[in-house]
């Protein structure tokens, strides 16, 4: 399979891949399936990503992943004319963007297919999914 | 139990050294570290066998850093090179020697990223933004600024405030890497790296080392320099919510006031009596969020505070006045601690603060600190 994917995607596709651990499995099995998910503490209902191995406000180790709107606002955003990775030469500038979902949570993502002009700290957000390779789907944001 | 704040006065800084700053491919840490270290026993005047006690950041082996200097301490301590130490080794090494655990600590911060090409971004730092191309500490102070630009209208002209009189600085002293004054419009003429920040905006990736010598206020009389003193410390760290490294929501606000208040009580002054402000500058933004966090200005008002050349020589509060990370170079804090000493010793020069008696140094991060240094 992992021939396969490279065969497909491996000269295509030369941006950073996630590295997909036990911890970090659930997020991106729910991201191929177009849904947005945040690490939920069953003991105290918090809610936050990146995942941790406990939870950061009550040390439960009683987990779950609970899937999220995809709403959210523009907290701040920027631009990069740099690229640190050779697999973003071709996009720069790109805008990465920080939300904070309405359940709470904070995410960086990528601001997709919008004018500088028209974004601004305090848009309403939502998520769509760009599927890069076979195993990975990006969730990102457009303006709501 | 012993107060923290018993410590006033208690700790002296006694000798300062440091290499020049630039590529040095020739070398590395030990080497730089080294020439460092002979340069602020030299300045002191006691012999190395005195030093105890020795602390290293950014040496990839204490040992061989100990092997290369011909000592044995009887305390060693090595902290990782992040630019959030430099407080935090004079802290530790202050308690070490009024625990008596040592008599004269000798601290070496020893840098040779830009012979490593270090660009403190992509797979040097991997983390979990990656697949979005977020990456590197100056995207995260970009995310910073933009905010504050969207929440107090702070312009990027008053941003350039910063970099503008830290440049002025950096051309009153010689051993500054960037001397060629610049202006406003150079600031905002300058390339993009991360909008909204500029190639101005960044700090300089050098090789080059410093040392600090160290050691109780009581034996430090008599000693080649007047001894400068630890008059305040002040601490707060920020680890919750930290999964975007070096970035903080409130611009760091809640942790420098803590740390600013703490450091100005336990050395018993005003804000209005620090003659200077030495301020980490990893990026401009961090010499405006430092401002509203320790009060200089009210919150959310440091981009008109700084305009006019408050930050200058001269004016209303001098801040890093070596040039900063900025224009002198990225020696992650050290030279400016260094900086301290040497203005409250009056061998600054042209770039001298005239009267110069109270230096505050000061670091927002997730390791937030405040050092208030006086000549006693």
């Amino acid at each position: 399979m992992a021939d396969l994917e490279s065969k497909f995607f491996g000269d295509l596709y030369n941006k950073p891949l996630p590295v997909i651990d036990p911890l970090t499995k659930p997020f991106w099995d729910n991201a191929r399936q177009n849904q947005l998910a945040v690490q939920s503490c069953n003991a105290c209902g918090h809610l936050h990503i990146p995942p941790t191995p406990v939870c950061p406000s009550c040390l439960s180790k009683d987990l779950i992943w609970k899937q999220v709107r995809g709403r959210g606002t523009l907290l701040s955003w920027v631009v990069f004319h740099r690229a640190y990775w050779p697999g973003f030469d071709a996009d720069v500038p790109y805008q990465v963007c920080l939300v904070q979902l309405e359940e709470g949570p904070i995410i960086v993502s990528n601001l997709v297919s919008t004018a500088d002009r028209d974004v601004a700290v305090g848009k309403p957000v939502r998520v769509i999914f760009d599927r890069v390779t076979e195993q990975v789907t990006l969730p990102k944001f457009i303006l709501a | 139990m012993l107060s923290f704040a018993e410590l006033k006065n208690r700790v002296a800084i006694i000798g300062v050294g440091n290499t020049a700053y630039g590529s040095f491919p020739e070398t590395d840490e030990y080497g730089l570290g080294a020439e460092a270290f002979g340069k602020a026993v030299d300045d002191c005047g006691i012999s190395k066998s005195q030093i105890d006690g020795l602390l290293t950041c950014r040496a990839p082996d204490y040992t061989r850093m100990g092997e290369v200097l011909g000592i044995d301490p009887r305390w060693t301590l090595t902290l990782p090179g992040h630019g959030r130490m430099s407080a935090m080794a004079i802290i530790e090494a202050a308690l070490a020697l009024v625990t008596g655990r040592a008599e004269y600590v000798a601290l070496i911060y020893t840098n040779i990223g830009r012979s490593r090409r270090m660009k403190y971004g992509g797979d040097e730092f991997p983390g979990f933004w990656d697949p979005w191309g977020f990456t590197s500490p100056g995207a995260a102070n970009a995310l910073m600024f933009r905010r504050h630009m969207a929440l107090y209208g702070t312009t990027t002209r008053q941003l350039a405030e910063v970099s503008v009189a830290f440049r002025y600085h950096a051309g009153l002293n010689p051993g500054a890497v960037m001397r060629k004054s610049i202006t406003i419009e150079d600031h905002e003429n300058a390339p993009l790296i991360v909008a909204p920040l500029r190639l101005l905006d960044y700090c300089l990736i050098n090789d080059g080392a410093i040392s600090l010598i160290m050691t109780t206020a009581d034996r430090a009389k008599d000693l080649r320099q007047p001894p400068v003193l630890i008059a305040g410390v002040g601490a707060q760290d920020n680890f919750r919510n930290s999964s975007i490294p070096i970035f903080g929501i409130d611009f760091w606000y809640d942790s420098l006031k803590k740390a600013g208040d703490e450091s100005y009580a336990m050395a018993g002054i005003e804000r209005s009596d620090v003659d200077a402000l030495m301020c980490y500058d990893h990026f401009s933004p961090a010499a405006l969020f430092a401002l509203e966090g320790l009060g200089y200005c009210p919150r959310g008002e440091a981009g008109p505070f700084v305009e006019g050349g408050t930050l200058k020589l001269g004016g209303k509060l001098p801040m890093n006045t070596d040039g900063g990370h900025l224009s002198n170079s990225y020696m992650q804090g050290w030279a400016l601690n260094i900086e301290a000493v040497r203005q409250l010793r009056g061998e600054c020069g042209e770039r001298q603060i005239p009267k110069c008696e109270v230096v505050q140094f000061i670091i927002g991060s997730a390791c937030t600190r405040s050092i208030i240094y006086t000549n006693g």
